[in-house]
């Protein structure tokens, strides 16, 4: 019997009358539409967007008010922050129930699990979608937007761009950079029972999103 | 012929179950046509027609994007696992868990998965397999199969979820959808932290990326893919795209189609095992790649559009039989249209001779359907497949010379009138002016009692229109 890969490779190629290694026929084009939007509309739609979903956004001047906001926000709450270098440039790693700086997996996990909030920055944003997007890399792992109850992003205000066209136009191959790039619209929800709606399923049922002017 | 029939009968006479499958579907509809309004998206229409194009185009070179898939896959140092079927894929699983030492499974709702019957499959092997989805979840303690492609527990009460949460996991019964969920999260919750694998579906295989993209609102298979130290993304062949820059195109369409949304809360690119210097993410990572008669159905140039399905459920929620017949009234998982032009390409039309009659024609699953599927087309296809079958099994003898006399009838109107008359003076005529739902014994034969047997016939009008315009021109 011949191996499963070769047969069903065979049973495509005979099925569509295709020699092994032929190239493919010319692909249909890409099709992407971006937008053109000044900063300050950028900003506006995200913030119209995702508190649409239920995600609380605030605009904040410069990154030294970060740290007073997100006290009042985790209100108590223990939390666990990324590594990205922005948050520390924010102050936010000076805050007692903070904890940062996990590099062993399972570390990283059990903090997770535990922590009332997970605080990131993001890669890009969406306005038209009020859409995070996290590449996982070093500064970002992946949990700590997904086990806490409640997620807090803090957004340098030049990484909000148009839509989804316009990220893959900026990012063509996601992949050559990271195992995952993750797009977060609102917060988890589900509807499964009688179509009614809840948050907080599995992942966090509270976002917020800090965006921080200075730079931009 | 399945039992199928039956569950038809039983989903119809129920109250309850009507009205929860009109109220989900009339709700998915509506927030479906919300968010494709021209107002809001006036490139709807040309976005259909280049998924189409895309999809086409992808199926036509199916083998070429597979092996770059698997290609890009390996090189970002995952693993294709190519399987021409159910048994093929159950063998993978168990193998890579034995060999790990793996005990517990969490699962994001995947179709595929289902298709396959993988859970039970491997669950005689004392591996635990815990669907996660909290619509799959409830299934998955009630013993039953999803009711839709999107909405898998759209028949259940929130009483019924709290019988079934008491029976199974010994809580108090409780009935506010809420703490339900909550009870969900806490029992899950322990699952995701403690799997050695998780299994998810994809919603596209992005043929340059070697990446499995994954829609999804609850979260689940973001923890499926990343908690556990195994991924391991289930799908069919057909699911391939060309390019990471065909998804904005696609993901549009579906989030819409399916659910109204413009964006599900989720959507996971996901291209591998974590990077050296990542923190979290699984360390091994694998593609399968499902046959299970699909190469069958891709032989087959005129039905090959069937594979361009996007499993978005709009089909089934637009459809009026769906609405009356429900989910679990089609004799396999894929349900509604879609299913109906499916179940018989991948199991033979023969199986379930009535499925593709099942349906009034009325095209509203094409005009929703974001891929631009020509579903009444192929179901008329399918339906000639069927009469030539029972044609060549000399079944369908009666139909035909049935057919052929009311033809010749047809043909000759003096004949005919006078056989109109006839029936009209010796025809049946039920007391009280009541229709006719008995069979007559002249016309006792199969196919008049299956006419009959679903439907009742008025009796016949003293006077044929023939008759009364004569009388009125005088």
């Amino acid at each position: 019997m011949s191996d499963a890969r070769t047969d069903i490779l065979g049973r495509v190629r005979a099925a569509l009358g295709r020699k092994a290694a032929q190239p493919a026929s010319e692909s249909p084009g890409v099709y992407l539409s971006t937008r053109n939007l000044s900063v300050t509309e950028r900003i506006e739609l995200f913030v119209r967007n995702f508190e649409k979903l239920n995600g609380q956004a605030r605009c904040l001047a410069a990154r030294a008010d970060v740290g007073p906001v997100l006290r009042e926000l985790l209100d108590g709450r223990t939390a666990v922050a990324s590594n990205s270098p922005y948050l520390r440039e924010c102050g936010i790693t000076e805050i007692g129930s903070v904890q940062t700086g996990f590099t062993v997996r399972e570390e990283l996990k059990a903090a997770c699990a535990s922590a009332g909030a997970g605080i990131t920055s993001c890669d890009y944003a969406l306005a038209e979608t009020g859409t995070l997007v996290m590449l996982s890399s070093p500064q970002e792992a992946r949990l700590v937007s997904l086990l806490p109850p409640m997620h807090v992003a803090v957004i340098p205000a030049s990484s909000i761009i148009g839509n989804l066209d316009e990220l893959l136009t900026n990012v063509p191959l996601p992949a050559e950079q990271s195992s995952s790039m993750v797009l977060i619209t609102g917060p988890s929800r589900t509807a499964d029972i009688e179509q009614i709606l809840v948050r907080g399923v599995h992942g966090p049922g509270q976002i917020h999103a800090l965006i921080v002017e200075e730079g931009a | 012929m399945t039992s199928a029939p039956i569950k038809i009968k039983e989903t119809i006479a129920d109250p309850r179950l009507q009205q929860a499958i009109y109220t989900a579907t009339g709700r998915l509809m509506s927030h479906r046509a919300q968010a494709i309004q021209p107002a809001l998206m006036p490139e709807y229409q040309e976005l259909r027609t280049r998924a189409h194009e895309i999809k086409r185009h992808t199926i036509e070179n199916l083998d070429y994007y597979l092996e770059l898939l698997e290609s890009k896959v390996t090189a970002h140092g995952g693993k294709v696992i190519f399987c021409r079927d159910a048994a093929e894929v159950a063998d993978f699983v168990l193998g890579l868990a034995k060999e790990r030492g793996a005990k517990l499974i969490v699962k994001s709702k995947s179709m595929t998965t289902e298709e396959i019957g993988l859970n039970e499959r491997v669950e005689r092997h004392q591996l635990e397999a815990v669907e996660t989805d909290l619509g799959e979840y409830i299934l998955q303690l009630a013993h039953q199969r999803p009711y839709h492609i999107v909405a898998p527990a759209l028949h259940m009460t929130r009483y019924e979820v709290a019988d079934i949460f008491t029976e199974k996991l010994g809580v108090k019964n409780e009935v506010v959808i809420e703490n339900q969920t909550k009870i969900a999260r806490s029992v899950l919750r322990e699952k995701f932290l403690a799997a050695d694998i998780g299994i998810t579906g994809a919603n596209f295989l992005v043929a340059d990326s070697g990446a499995v993209l994954v829609v999804e609102n609850e979260g689940n298979a973001r923890l499926s893919s990343s908690a556990p130290k195994i991924h391991i993304a289930i799908a069919g062949i057909e699911k391939l795209i060309p390019r990471a820059q065909d998804l904005p195109l696609f993901l549009k369409l579906l989030g819409r189609s399916a659910t109204g949304q413009a964006m599900t809360v989720y959507t996971s690119f996901l291209s591998g095992p974590r990077r050296s210097d990542e923190i979290d993410g699984p360390d091994e990572f694998y593609v399968v790649l499902l046959d299970n008669g699909r190469t069958k159905l891709l032989a087959n140039a005129d039905k090959r559009e069937s594979l361009y399905c996007i499993r978005c459920g709009a089909c089934l929620n637009h459809c009026p039989v769906y609405r009356k017949i429900g989910g679990h009234s089609y004799p396999w998982i894929y349900s509604g249209p879609i299913g109906k032009i499916i179940t018989p390409q991948f199991h033979g039309v023969m199986q379930d001779p009535w499925l593709p009659f099942a349906s009034s024609l009325c095209g509203a699953c094409a005009e929703v359907c974001p891929v631009k599927i020509d579903i009444p087309k192929l179901l008329l296809q399918l339906r000639s497949e069927v009469v030539e079958a029972k044609t060549r099994g000399g079944t369908a003898g009666e139909e035909r010379r049935g057919f052929r006399l009311f033809a010749w009838l047809m043909q000759r109107p003096k004949l005919f009138q006078f056989a109109g008359r006839m029936a009209a003076r010796f025809g049946p005529r039920p007391a009280g002016g009541k229709w006719i739902s008995k069979v007559p014994g002249l016309f006792n034969i199969e196919p008049v009692r299956n006419w009959l047997s679903q439907r009742d016939l008025p009796p016949p009008a003293p006077k044929s229109f023939h008759q009364l315009w004569k009388e009125r021109k005088k």
